[in-house]
């Protein structure tokens, strides 16, 4: 577990210098809190991509605080600020990645747009379930990228699980139907499926999906158990529209992977996602290592933003 | 692409255009919603900032506050500022003169170096060259394999060298292989790397300093949010590119990144990748796009487009017609062709000045609609198409069930069709018919 939040930590090293070390350095230039000050921390926020909305709300909830706090001295309003951080991603559970075996395989869909690390995020998943001792099989549903079925190849091979592929341009639904077959017949735990990536605004590929989901359904009830859409760290504030689209269009996404976080000084968007969708953040990718897809923790973020 | 920046400009500029007389104050107030709206559309903080205080400066330098038309001029300097925050003309690839050519693609992961390599290939295809792509791509599983399947359907020679780890001898290499085999461009598909990998960003620094490339174009995600321009920078600052190539512009994204990139880097957006297809590529007009930003339209592009699309001879033949007055069925299935060549209507719509967005956004475009029209038409006898007067009754419900419609579609296409030709024939009398009429009657 300590190791777990070293890597989280070195992993948003880029976010918490640009953030601390800029918050630390306003507070030191002013002698009382006043509204200049709550402007500089405003652009801090806008800069870290936390969006202009949820900063808005942060900011407006801080003055309120501020008078009703009798807080004058700007060194507190630090610890204020990370309350309120921690209040907006605290609001939802943090959900659990432990898979709750029933009986049949439990199905896991992927998906989001292109470059986001969808491929990448599943060879990790595979890794770590096997690890934990279960049967994970993988299904090739990008049928579309040039090479994307032997990328999860190379991924599968590396997490020494199975993978269940077609050919390319085959239809995607086709083989996540042939996969959850595949896996009821070897009764294996985890069947993770890959999409091809796709902009939420392309409406014919976004039904595309549905029709995977939909095809899905006829082999079992309640499949896919989960949808988790991958977003890009990096991404501005359209990683919530993506979200949201996703969301309405697969009639509900389980859960948020947020990837490349480590190369941005921008972890902001975490807070502007979970502020603006009902849909958890469940994990977060901090590096290229297998490791450092990690359980997402409200409170270990906020403590590795700060610390 | 930049739908939203747009509307939201749209709503403050409209605003301004209504007013009689403009005060500091509203000025300002106004200003604090440009500034709103571009950094919700992911520009730069700082690089907005700079934009409003310019804006501002320009506005009052020009005598808004005593103008006749405020809202107008106003509207000017916001225009005149975006152009000059995005570069004016469009920038394209500097080619050598003895070649090859050496165009060096860099950039995080996933912004799409692989697909903008195929794209690039496919253009100087296009125009005759041999390019040759080099999969220097040794770290991410499968993608000299992605390179070669693009190659293959490009009919485009891919160079590796199998089993090998090292980017650098890769290149070099394969720019003697070009020499030798006389290709004329040489496209280097590097890795993806982070901006702050130092190991990875000496390594970029080896291979151009191996091979020399002419061109360095940085590719970008044109999602990408705030972290942007430190992406920009940071490859600028280590590898002098020469320009961007900004990917993924045919989603809803604002476009912020294409805003900030130039203004802080002073390095051209060379091209923009508009969809997944390989020929969705097109060059960037900084000009043009602030236009579409502030719901202008762009006309320019639109000609081009009918220019490129639109068979000259058939045009003539066109204008003939509406002329004599003989424009029939059998010619408005020709234009329909042509114009679905164009690209979709939304594309189109987009182009066209004062056409409101916000209204076609609840209308979902029907791409299909197009094609529904087209089969109606093809399902009628050639005597039909010249005299649609003929058709009654049953012969609607033979063409609505050959061309899978129903009766109602193809009453509905009748109508329209009657009403076109009466406009034509009001066209017709004028002494010749608008350069946009004689393309789109409907």
């Amino acid at each position: 577990m300590l190791g777990m939040l070293k890597r989280l930590r070195q992993g948003l090293t880029k976010t918490r210098e640009n953030f601390v070390k800029r918050i630390d350095q306003a507070i030191r230039r002013y002698d009382r809190i006043d509204e200049d000050l709550l402007e500089e921390l405003e652009e801090i926020l806008i800069q870290t991509d936390v969006g202009v909305e949820t900063t808005m709300k942060i900011i407006d909830r801080l003055r309120e605080r501020t008078v009703e706090e009798r807080t004058k001295k700007p060194e507190e309003i630090q610890a204020l600020l990370r309350d309120e951080m921690a209040a907006i991603l605290g609001g939802h559970s943090p959900p659990s990645t432990d898979v709750e075996l029933t009986t049949g395989p439990h199905v896991i869909m992927v998906v989001g747009v292109n470059g986001v690390g969808k491929t990448t995020t599943i060879g990790k998943m595979a890794a770590r379930y096997k690890q934990e001792g279960k049967t994970v099989l993988l299904a090739a549903g990008d049928t579309f990228r040039a090479a994307a079925i032997e990328q999860l190849e190379i991924w599968a091979h590396r997490a020494d699980v199975d993978i269940v592929k077609h050919q390319q341009d085959a239809d995607p639904a086709a083989v996540a139907y042939d996969a959850l077959q595949a896996a009821i017949a070897r009764n294996v735990d985890i069947l993770i499926i890959d999409t091809a990536g796709r902009l939420h605004t392309k409406a014919n590929l976004m039904e595309e999906l549905k029709k995977i989901k939909r095809t899905l359904g006829k082999l079992a009830d309640g499949v896919p158990h989960e949808t988790l859409i991958v977003l890009d760290g990096t991404t501005g504030q359209n990683a919530q529209t993506q979200a949201k689209i996703f969301h309405e269009a697969m009639g509900g996404i389980s859960g948020i992977v947020l990837t490349k976080l480590d190369g941005t000084a921008k972890g902001g968007i975490v807070l502007s996602i979970t502020d603006s969708l009902s849909v958890p953040v469940k994990m977060i990718g901090v590096g290229e290592g297998i490791d450092d897809l990690q359980d997402f923790d409200a409170k270990s973020f906020v403590d590795a933003l700060f610390e | 692409m930049f739908e939203q920046l747009s509307d939201r400009m749209d709503s403050v500029l409209k605003h301004l255009r209504g007013q009689g007389k403009l005060t500091e104050k509203n000025i300002d107030d106004s200003l604090r919603q440009v500034r709103r709206a571009l950094l919700e559309a992911d520009v730069n903080f700082k690089v907005a900032r700079e934009f409003i205080e310019n804006v501002k400066e320009k506005a009052l330098g020009r005598g808004v506050l005593k103008s006749l038309t405020p809202g107008q001029q106003m509207i000017g300097a916001v225009h005149d500022e975006l152009v000059e925050l995005m570069g004016e003309a469009a920038s394209p690839l500097t080619l050598m003169d003895t070649p090859p050519t050496v165009i060096m693609m860099v950039g995080l992961q996933g912004s799409g170096k692989t697909t903008a390599t195929g794209k690039l290939a496919r253009m100087f295809k296009q125009q005759g060259r041999q390019p040759l792509l080099v999969a220097a791509d040794v770290y991410r599983p499968a993608a000299v394999k992605q390179l070669q399947v693009l190659g293959e359907s490009l009919d485009v020679p891919v160079f590796s060298i199998e089993g090998s780890e090292d980017p650098i001898t890769i290149c070099s290499v394969a720019l003697q292989k070009a020499k030798q085999a006389y290709q004329d461009i040489v496209i280097l598909d590097t890795a993806g790397r982070l901006h702050v990998d130092e190991d990875m960003m000496a390594e970029l620094q080896s291979i151009k300093k191996a091979v020399g490339p002419h061109e360095i174009l940085l590719v970008v995600d044109g999602m990408t949010g705030q972290d942007a321009v430190n992406v920009a920078e940071t490859f600028n600052d280590q590898l002098d590119v020469d320009g961007c190539i900004l990917t993924k512009m045919d989603g809803d994204a604002r476009g912020g990144a294409a805003l900030s990139i130039r203004s802080v880097t002073q390095k051209p957006i060379k091209f923009i990748g508009v969809g997944e297809k390989l020929d969705a590529l097109e060059p960037f007009h900084p000009d043009r796009m602030a236009s579409r930003i502030l719901g202008m339209g762009d006309v320019v592009s639109l000609v081009e487009k009918a220019q490129a699309s639109i068979d000259m001879d058939e045009a003539l033949k066109l204008e003939e017609k509406l002329r004599k007055e003989t424009f029939d069925l059998e010619d408005f299935r020709t234009q329909l062709k042509q114009v679905s060549k164009m690209g979709s209507m939304e594309d189109i719509m987009g182009m066209i000045p004062g056409v409101n967005k916000n209204a076609l956004q609840g209308a979902e475009m029907d791409e299909g609609a197009m094609a529904r029209l087209e089969a109606i038409i093809s399902s009628m006898t050639l005597n039909e198409r010249r005299k649609p007067n003929i058709i009654n009754g049953s012969r609607r419900k033979r063409i609505a069930s050959g061309s899978g419609t129903t009766v109602q579609d193809v009453n509905q296409l009748l109508k329209q069709f009657n009403m076109m030709q009466k406009m034509m024939k009001r066209m017709g009398k004028m002494n010749k018919p608008g350069k946009l009429g004689k393309m789109m009657p409907f």
